[in-house]
């Protein structure tokens, strides 16, 4: 039995909202609000990262782990589009600020956004192999969106982590499948600041037809449906997607509620399944099951289906719950204030 | 900022890593190799608290280039609750707000950029207790 | 050991002095002290400089300034204790004459901040904190002091209107300096409404970045006597050092170093502080003054920015500190300031002191206090006509 040691998420509290943004592109406000279901999304700072970010979601994660010594860590996996080097590792930074070093494994990974549920995929199989004892998967980014794109209105901030391991679980991971294809609806060359996208080719052709086909392929492998769920979280682009998506599929709005947070959190990219999933945990209860289905263009999407365990009771106090993260203690900021925190203005160097 | 200035300071830095006198039980941050207060050289290695309460604050506006993007930003003193003093920025918080026995606890931050092409610093910052 | 007086001053104009090098600054002002005492050669010289490398890219400069003095193969050194440089040539030279060591030593101080930009001056004064656990965070030398100045007006309840009081009355006293940066005065309400730098302080609670050389000249009582110039004798040198970083210290308002320095030259003169007539001390910062005039004993704890309000410290007061102008107006040439202080108080024992700031009732006995970083190094000199 794999799963769920210790969870954790961590989100900056600086917010933007749709009006800011379309008022200085000359946007209308209400269509892109509507058009996106979303209303704001968060900020990063300029002293926060997808490091930082990953080692406090990280903390967050080794409170409610209760006694895993960080030594026992044998990987760190951080799935991010947004590592702050192009070369040198953001894992590294990690595990020695977690005291994890230095017997251990590290690698960053990428893919758009399930780059975070590729680590939770990755470690999940070595705890099982045997290989390691405990194994940290972390799904972050500080996503960055073109000035005046649709994108800008949605990329975030936010990161998830997991402790993974074989016992004192939280959750189990009861069955995993992967679904990928070669998709190209979202894409960013070497040395390009912002991302490029197909429009509306991302939809369609892209994250229904490859999270559809993850889900269906879980469903079918567990022989599961829908009603068996007590929750579901879907990547969340934007608030509109992964409503719909549990619409096709034959989930109701109150399975992903919990979880579905792009209306108030933007797209946190390769955090953004993951951190559903700490907010779903949070109002879980022993025994509920849970569907998770990330996505990442390019494309494919990695599927889990959980098993919430009784310690899930202890646990989901030991450390701040992420809909506190995403509700409580907000600053929101001016586009002037954002254009400096994402470091869009040129100065004099 | 050459990479190995940062990389001494990691265990300090990442991990709040401190050195307890084994003889009289003063703290060093950074450690130090001979106790100040009674002159012993044995320490033991701890990891500091992370939760404080401001002694002294400022709000810098004129600010060295590598924190112009940050300003204005405040810079204070917190006793930590095992009564350590460390300075640290204080981030996440309105400058206007911030009073001296405020509640803090420590957060990982990027401290230094080092401009688009330098080895990131990270460490600790303060950011008011909310929760 | 042997009686030790000053003999010699020079100083020149400070300021942002575009026409004038790093050498020609300091030999300028060498020239002038080694004038004033009539001597015509020197047994050596120890010059204070903070950081010639950060601010003209020049180390080894004691060497550079002997050659351009004139003087060859004259033993030169150069010494360094951040703002404090100055106060510890003077001490150096001290201990050399008073051991018999030298006969005619010259104490210089130089620093030449303007070659670089307001971000690399900055850079360059931060070196005298703690890199690693204050510069590093963010901390510039402004908000080490407003630091404390948060601490003490806490404590204390030190106002606004007190640091000001600081502030103006150094420019009153500078307005009549002709050397000084900034010979003007100032009004408490433009110190209020000055712009803001490291809350509290405020641009005009800061002391300038500032060009300018100082120098005296050192030697035996007896020497002094065959020059027939007045004798301003040093009967008390305290020295001492503090934890470099602020949150290293137990009391953020005072400055133990300042205490120790002083408590020092206090027992090798065998005075106290009633005994003082009146003071230069460092006062970078409005905020530093006051908290110096506690550490030094002139007022108690906590009473410091009341005096300063009330008048105490000024030309009239009860204890005047900083005729000179102080940092604040004459300027802080940082590796000269301690020099350019001895300077002040020569002339003031002298009854030299130019444009009506000289005080009266014929000061016999003075004391100045230079001072390192953020208090974590200090010198105390007493100086006394003979």
């Amino acid at each position: 039995m794999v799963g769920i040691v210790g969870y954790g998420a961590h989100i900056p509290r600086h917010r933007i909202k749709v009006e800011e943004i379309a008022k200085v592109w000359g946007a209308d406000a209400p269509s892109y609000k509507k058009g996106l279901m979303l209303t704001q999304k968060s900020v990063p700072p300029p002293d926060v990262d997808t490091i930082t970010l990953s080692v406090e979601a990280a903390k967050n994660a080794l409170k409610r782990a209760g006694n895993v010594n960080p030594a026992d860590i044998g990987a760190v996996y951080i799935g991010s589009e947004s590592h702050p080097y192009a070369v040198k590792p953001s894992g590294t930074v990690v595990a020695d600020a977690l005291g994890a070093c230095p017997s251990l494994h590290v690698a960053d990974f990428e893919f758009a956004c399930k780059a975070g549920s590729e680590a939770m995929f990755v470690c999940l199989g070595l705890v099982k192999s045997g290989y390691i004892k405990y194994g940290l998967a972390i799904g972050g980014d500080t996503s960055q969106g073109a000035p005046g794109d649709a994108l800008e209105y949605s990329t975030a901030a936010g990161a998830a982590a997991f402790i993974m391991g074989s016992d004192n679980l939280i959750a189990e991971a009861v069955h995993t499948y992967s679904f990928t294809t070669d998709t190209p609806d979202f894409w960013r060359r070497e040395y390009e600041h912002y991302p490029q996208h197909g429009g509306r080719f991302t939809g369609e052709p892209a994250y229904f037809r490859t999270t559809m086909g993850a889900a269906n392929g879980i469903l079918e492998m567990s022989g599961m449906k829908p009603q068996d769920f007590k929750w579901a979280v879907f990547h969340q682009p934007n608030g509109k997607f992964p409503l719909r998506v549990a619409k096709m599929l034959g989930f109701t709005k109150e399975q992903i509620e919990p979880g579905w947070l792009s209306p108030r959190l933007g797209n946190t990219y390769s955090g953004a399944s993951p951190i559903g999933l700490t907010a779903t945990l949070d109002v879980a209860k022993p025994g509920d099951m849970i569907l998770m289905v990330s996505y990442g263009s390019g494309a494919g999407s990695d599927a889990f289906v959980w098993k919430v365990t009784d310690r899930i009771d202890e646990v989901r106090d030991k450390a701040v719950r992420t809909a506190k993260l995403l509700d409580e203690n907000l600053t929101f900021v001016d586009y002037g204030t954002y254009a400096k925190f994402r470091h869009k203005i040129l100065k004099n160097n | 900022m050459f990479p190995s200035r940062i990389w001494r300071e990691k265990a300090q830095r990442y991990r709040l890593e401190a050195g307890k006198c084994t003889t009289c039980g003063y703290i060093a941050f950074p450690p130090r190799l001979i106790c100040p207060e009674c002159g012993a050289r044995e320490f033991e290695t701890i990891t500091l608290p992370d939760t404080g309460k401001i002694l002294t604050y400022t709000v810098i506006r004129v600010a060295p280039s590598q924190f112009t993007d940050e300003a204005p930003y405040a810079v204070g003193i917190a006793e930590l609750t095992n009564g350590v003093k460390l300075m640290a920025q204080i981030a996440d918080c309105e400058v206007e707000k911030i009073k001296v026995g405020m509640e803090v606890v420590i957060e990982f931050r990027r401290v230094q950029t080092h401009g688009s092409h330098g080895v990131l610093s990270y460490g600790y910052k303060f950011v008011p207790k909310w929760y | 050991m042997r009686d030790v007086a000053v003999v010699g001053i020079g100083m020149n104009k400070w300021g942002e002095i575009w026409t004038k090098s790093f050498r020609d600054l300091f030999v300028e002002a060498a020239l002038m002290a080694i004038d004033d005492a009539g001597v015509d050669t020197l047994d050596s010289m120890t010059i204070g400089c903070m950081t010639g490398g950060l601010f003209v890219g020049q180390e080894h400069l004691a060497s550079m300034m002997a050659d351009y003095l004139g003087i060859k193969n004259l033993p030169a050194s150069r010494v360094e204790s951040a703002c404090a440089s100055g106060g510890l040539a003077f001490r150096t030279a001290y201990i050399e004459v008073a051991s018999g060591m030298s006969d005619i030593v010259l104490a210089g101080g130089v620093e030449k901040m303007t070659d670089v930009s307001g971000d690399g001056a900055t850079y360059a004064l931060a070196t005298a904190a703690d890199q690693e656990y204050e510069v590093f965070h963010g901390a510039t030398f402004p908000g080490l002091y407003a630091l404390m100045a948060v601490a003490h007006m806490e404590k204390y309840g030190t106002t606004r209107d007190m640091l000001s009081s600081v502030a103006v009355k150094n420019h009153h006293n500078g307005s009549m300096n002709p050397n000084a940066q900034y010979p003007f005065k100032i009004s408490i309400e433009e110190v209020n409404n000055s712009v803001m730098v490291a809350s509290p302080l405020r641009i005009l609670d800061c002391s300038p970045i500032t060009d300018g050389a100082a120098a005296v000249i050192l030697t035996t009582v007896d020497i002094a006597r065959k020059l027939g110039k007045p004798i301003i004798k040093i009967i008390g040198s305290g020295h001492a050092t503090d934890t470099i970083a602020l949150h290293s210290r137990k009391d953020l308002t005072t400055l133990d170093a300042t205490r120790m320095a002083a408590k020092r030259a206090f027992d090798m003169a065998g005075k106290t502080i009633k005994d003082i007539d009146f003071a230069e001390v460092h006062d970078c910062f409005t905020i530093a003054e006051i908290i110096v005039s506690e550490s030094l004993g002139v007022f108690a704890p906590g009473k410091g920015g009341v005096a300063a309000q009330k008048g105490e410290t000024g030309l009239e007061g009860s204890f005047p500190i900083n005729t000179s102008g102080g940092l604040k107006s004459k300027g802080h040439p940082v590796g000269a300031t301690g020099i350019g202080q001895a300077v002040e108080v020569v002339k003031q024992l002298r009854g030299e002191a130019e444009n009506g700031r000289q005080l009266k009732n014929n000061p016999k006995t003075a004391l100045m206090q230079n001072m390192g970083g953020s208090g974590g190094s200090t010198l105390v000199h007493i100086l006394e006509v003979a």
